[in-house]
């Protein structure tokens, strides 16, 4: 309190129109103090070290990095992959909904990513059975289309708290270095939404090729066409190189990527983009469902993939696919995933750039063993 | 004195607290969009662009008028520390005006980011496709928005110091005055509490 005049504080208790005493020059410093401090702590409470309860990227991305290990330079998620360069040939059949370049018939260069999930660039290709597949589109106007699709149809979860929680539940145990089994079963007791992917993944095999396998883009999306109208929709690649061959087991560690250059030796390899249409009803903003197989579908094109190039260099290495690049003539849903990746890809990017600054901007060599 | 001398000429005025408005609320979308992994994040950083590159085009109409037409003088009884301060940190948010949008231009360029600013307008790149320039402009930028923030509350902290502890008539110079004349009429009920034209008269 401001050691106001007995006069000047009666003064500023009459509702009157007509300016009031000035309060004493301690108030006034006081309220200076009080709008400076203020604003400090908005900005504060808005950059988050004022609201420690709130889950943000960098909280994903530490959990990522004590789950996979701290690997500098690389990603820290889908840490192991290799680049592969190919385009992508419309046929014009999407574009009666999207305005997005991409699906005016034609073709499109890409850059993609094949890789497997977790932190650790040093993973074995036959521990899990998902693959994953990012694609960057660059359109001629300059504008792209990112997408990070996975062999999965359905996400486990469906939302970034849930997906921070299966993160801490496949916290390595410190006494063993593994999951602790109990904790991730109690994970998956306490989120029913998870069977769908619990179903897929249960006699799923770890494939032997990145090339036979389909790849969802997960989350909906909305086509917006020339006049405004938005449709939502999901895409897929559908592989067209032949059957699958006998899976990996446990012990395999680096053929994928060398199974690939084999492959594209013979000749490209290629992808049918189908694009599911949802219908009125169907739900955008839960990645842990699929919507009824009766969904018109439609076939965009062929992305076709021509080579192959190590991950520590190639044209893949510094792309961030975060699924929120889009040009115009698609949007993102209301899914909350989808932001979730944008901001921890963006978080992700940022250390793993930081630290390639540091190393003097030279590619990270991968290491033997 | 004439009026025009006192106080800044219209468009300044109308520049400065449409830049600050807009400026404020660019350091808060800032941070909250990288701090977030809620659908916040995305619609902060849709607006975040084509906000960053309206400052930038805003700065170098600013900075025209600026050079055109000197702004009021300051109060001659001014310690000199106080001048200098006052002429600083004025040029300092002058330069982080132009840096900070150019130096997020840049990054998203360094970082093989297309710089959408939403309805397919794509701006050019300005810097090169390599990690560790980005990795530089990511700190950068960063950095330089929180030195930003530090000069705002400074420039807000000195305003009100002028206008409620000096009241010199600094503060007024840049607030609306419904064309009211500074000998003595009554400024409106809106008006700061520390610019009463009266006590400024009488300090003049």
């Amino acid at each position: 309190m401001s050691p106001s005049e007995p006069d000047s504080a009666n003064d500023s208790t009459v509702p009157s129109s007509a300016p009031s005493r000035l309060p004493a020059p301690l108030g006034r410093y006081a309220l200076i103090a009080f709008v400076i401090s203020a604003a400090a702590a908005a900005f504060g409470y808005v950059a988050g070290p004022l609201d420690p309860q709130r889950l943000t990227p960098e909280r994903i991305v530490d959990h990522l990095q004590a789950n996979g290990g701290l690997h500098p330079r690389y990603r820290r998620n889908h840490a192991k992959g290799v680049c592969v360069i190919g385009y992508f040939d419309s046929n014009g059949a999407a574009a009666a909904y999207s305005k997005a370049g991409v699906f005016a018939r034609g073709r499109t260069p890409v850059v993609g990513r094949f890789a497997l999930p977790g932190g650790n660039p040093y993973a074995p290709d036959g521990g899990v059975p998902i693959r994953s597949f990012a694609l960057r589109f660059t359109q001629a106007d300059g504008q792209q289309w990112r997408t990070g699709m996975n062999n999965m149809p359905v996400f486990p979860v469906a939302t970034p708290q849930a997906f921070f929680e299966q993160l801490r539940a496949g916290a390595p145990d410190p006494a063993t270095g593994k999951p602790d089994p109990a904790r991730q079963k109690a994970f998956f007791a306490a989120h029913p939404e998870t069977a769908a992917f619990r179903a897929w993944a249960k006699d799923r095999k770890p494939s032997a090729s990145y090339a036979t396998e389909r790849y969802y883009g997960l989350n909906a999306f909305y086509f917006i066409d020339a006049a405004g109208a938005r449709q939502a929709v999901r895409w897929r690649v559908e592989p067209d190189n032949g059957a699958a061959t006998a899976p990996l087991t446990a012990q395999d560690h680096d053929v994928l990527a060398d199974e690939l250059d084999r492959r594209l030796a013979q000749g490209p390899l290629q992808w049918r983009l189908w694009v599911t249409l949802a219908a009125p009803g169907d739900p955008t903003a839960d990645a842990t469902r699929v919507w009824p197989s009766d969904r018109r579908e439609i076939d965009a094109g062929r992305i076709v993939l021509a080579r192959a190039q190590a991950q520590d260099a190639g044209a893949c290495r510094d792309i961030n696919y975060d699924p929120l690049i889009l040009p115009d003539g698609i949007a993102g849903s209301d899914d909350p995933l989808l932001a979730a990746r944008s901001s921890a890809y963006a978080e992700s990017y940022r250390r793993r750039t930081a630290e390639e600054a540091r190393a003097g901007g030279h590619p990270p060599k991968e290491l033997p063993r | 004195m004439n009026r025009n001398d006192e106080v800044f000429w219209w468009p300044a005025r109308v520049l400065h607290w449409l830049m600050a408005l807009m400026i404020v609320s660019m350091l808060f979308i800032g941070a909250g969009m990288v701090a977030t992994v809620s659908d916040k994040h995305t619609w902060l950083l849709a607006l975040h662009k084509p906000l960053g590159i309206s400052i930038l085009a805003l700065a170098v109409l600013r900075l025209t008028l600026r050079l055109l037409r000197k702004p009021p003088p300051l109060p001659v009884d001014l310690p000199l520390s106080q001048r200098f301060a006052a002429h600083a940190s004025h040029w300092l948010l002058y330069a982080l005006m132009f840096a900070l949008p150019l130096i997020g231009w840049a990054m998203l360029s360094a970082g093989g980011y297309p710089v959408s600013l939403g309805a397919g307008v794509v701006l050019p790149p300005i810097a090169p496709f390599d990690p560790s320039v980005f990795a530089l402009l990511r700190w950068l930028h960063r950095t330089l928005a929180y030195l930003l923030f530090a000069t705002v509350l400074l420039h807000l902290a000195a305003a009100l110091y002028h206008g409620l502890i000096r009241r010199d008539g600094v503060l007024r110079s840049m607030v609306w005055r419904r064309g009211v004349r500074d000998d003595g009429a009554l400024p409106p009920a809106s008006d700061e509490a520390g610019t009463s034209s009266v006590k400024d008269a009488s300090v003049r």
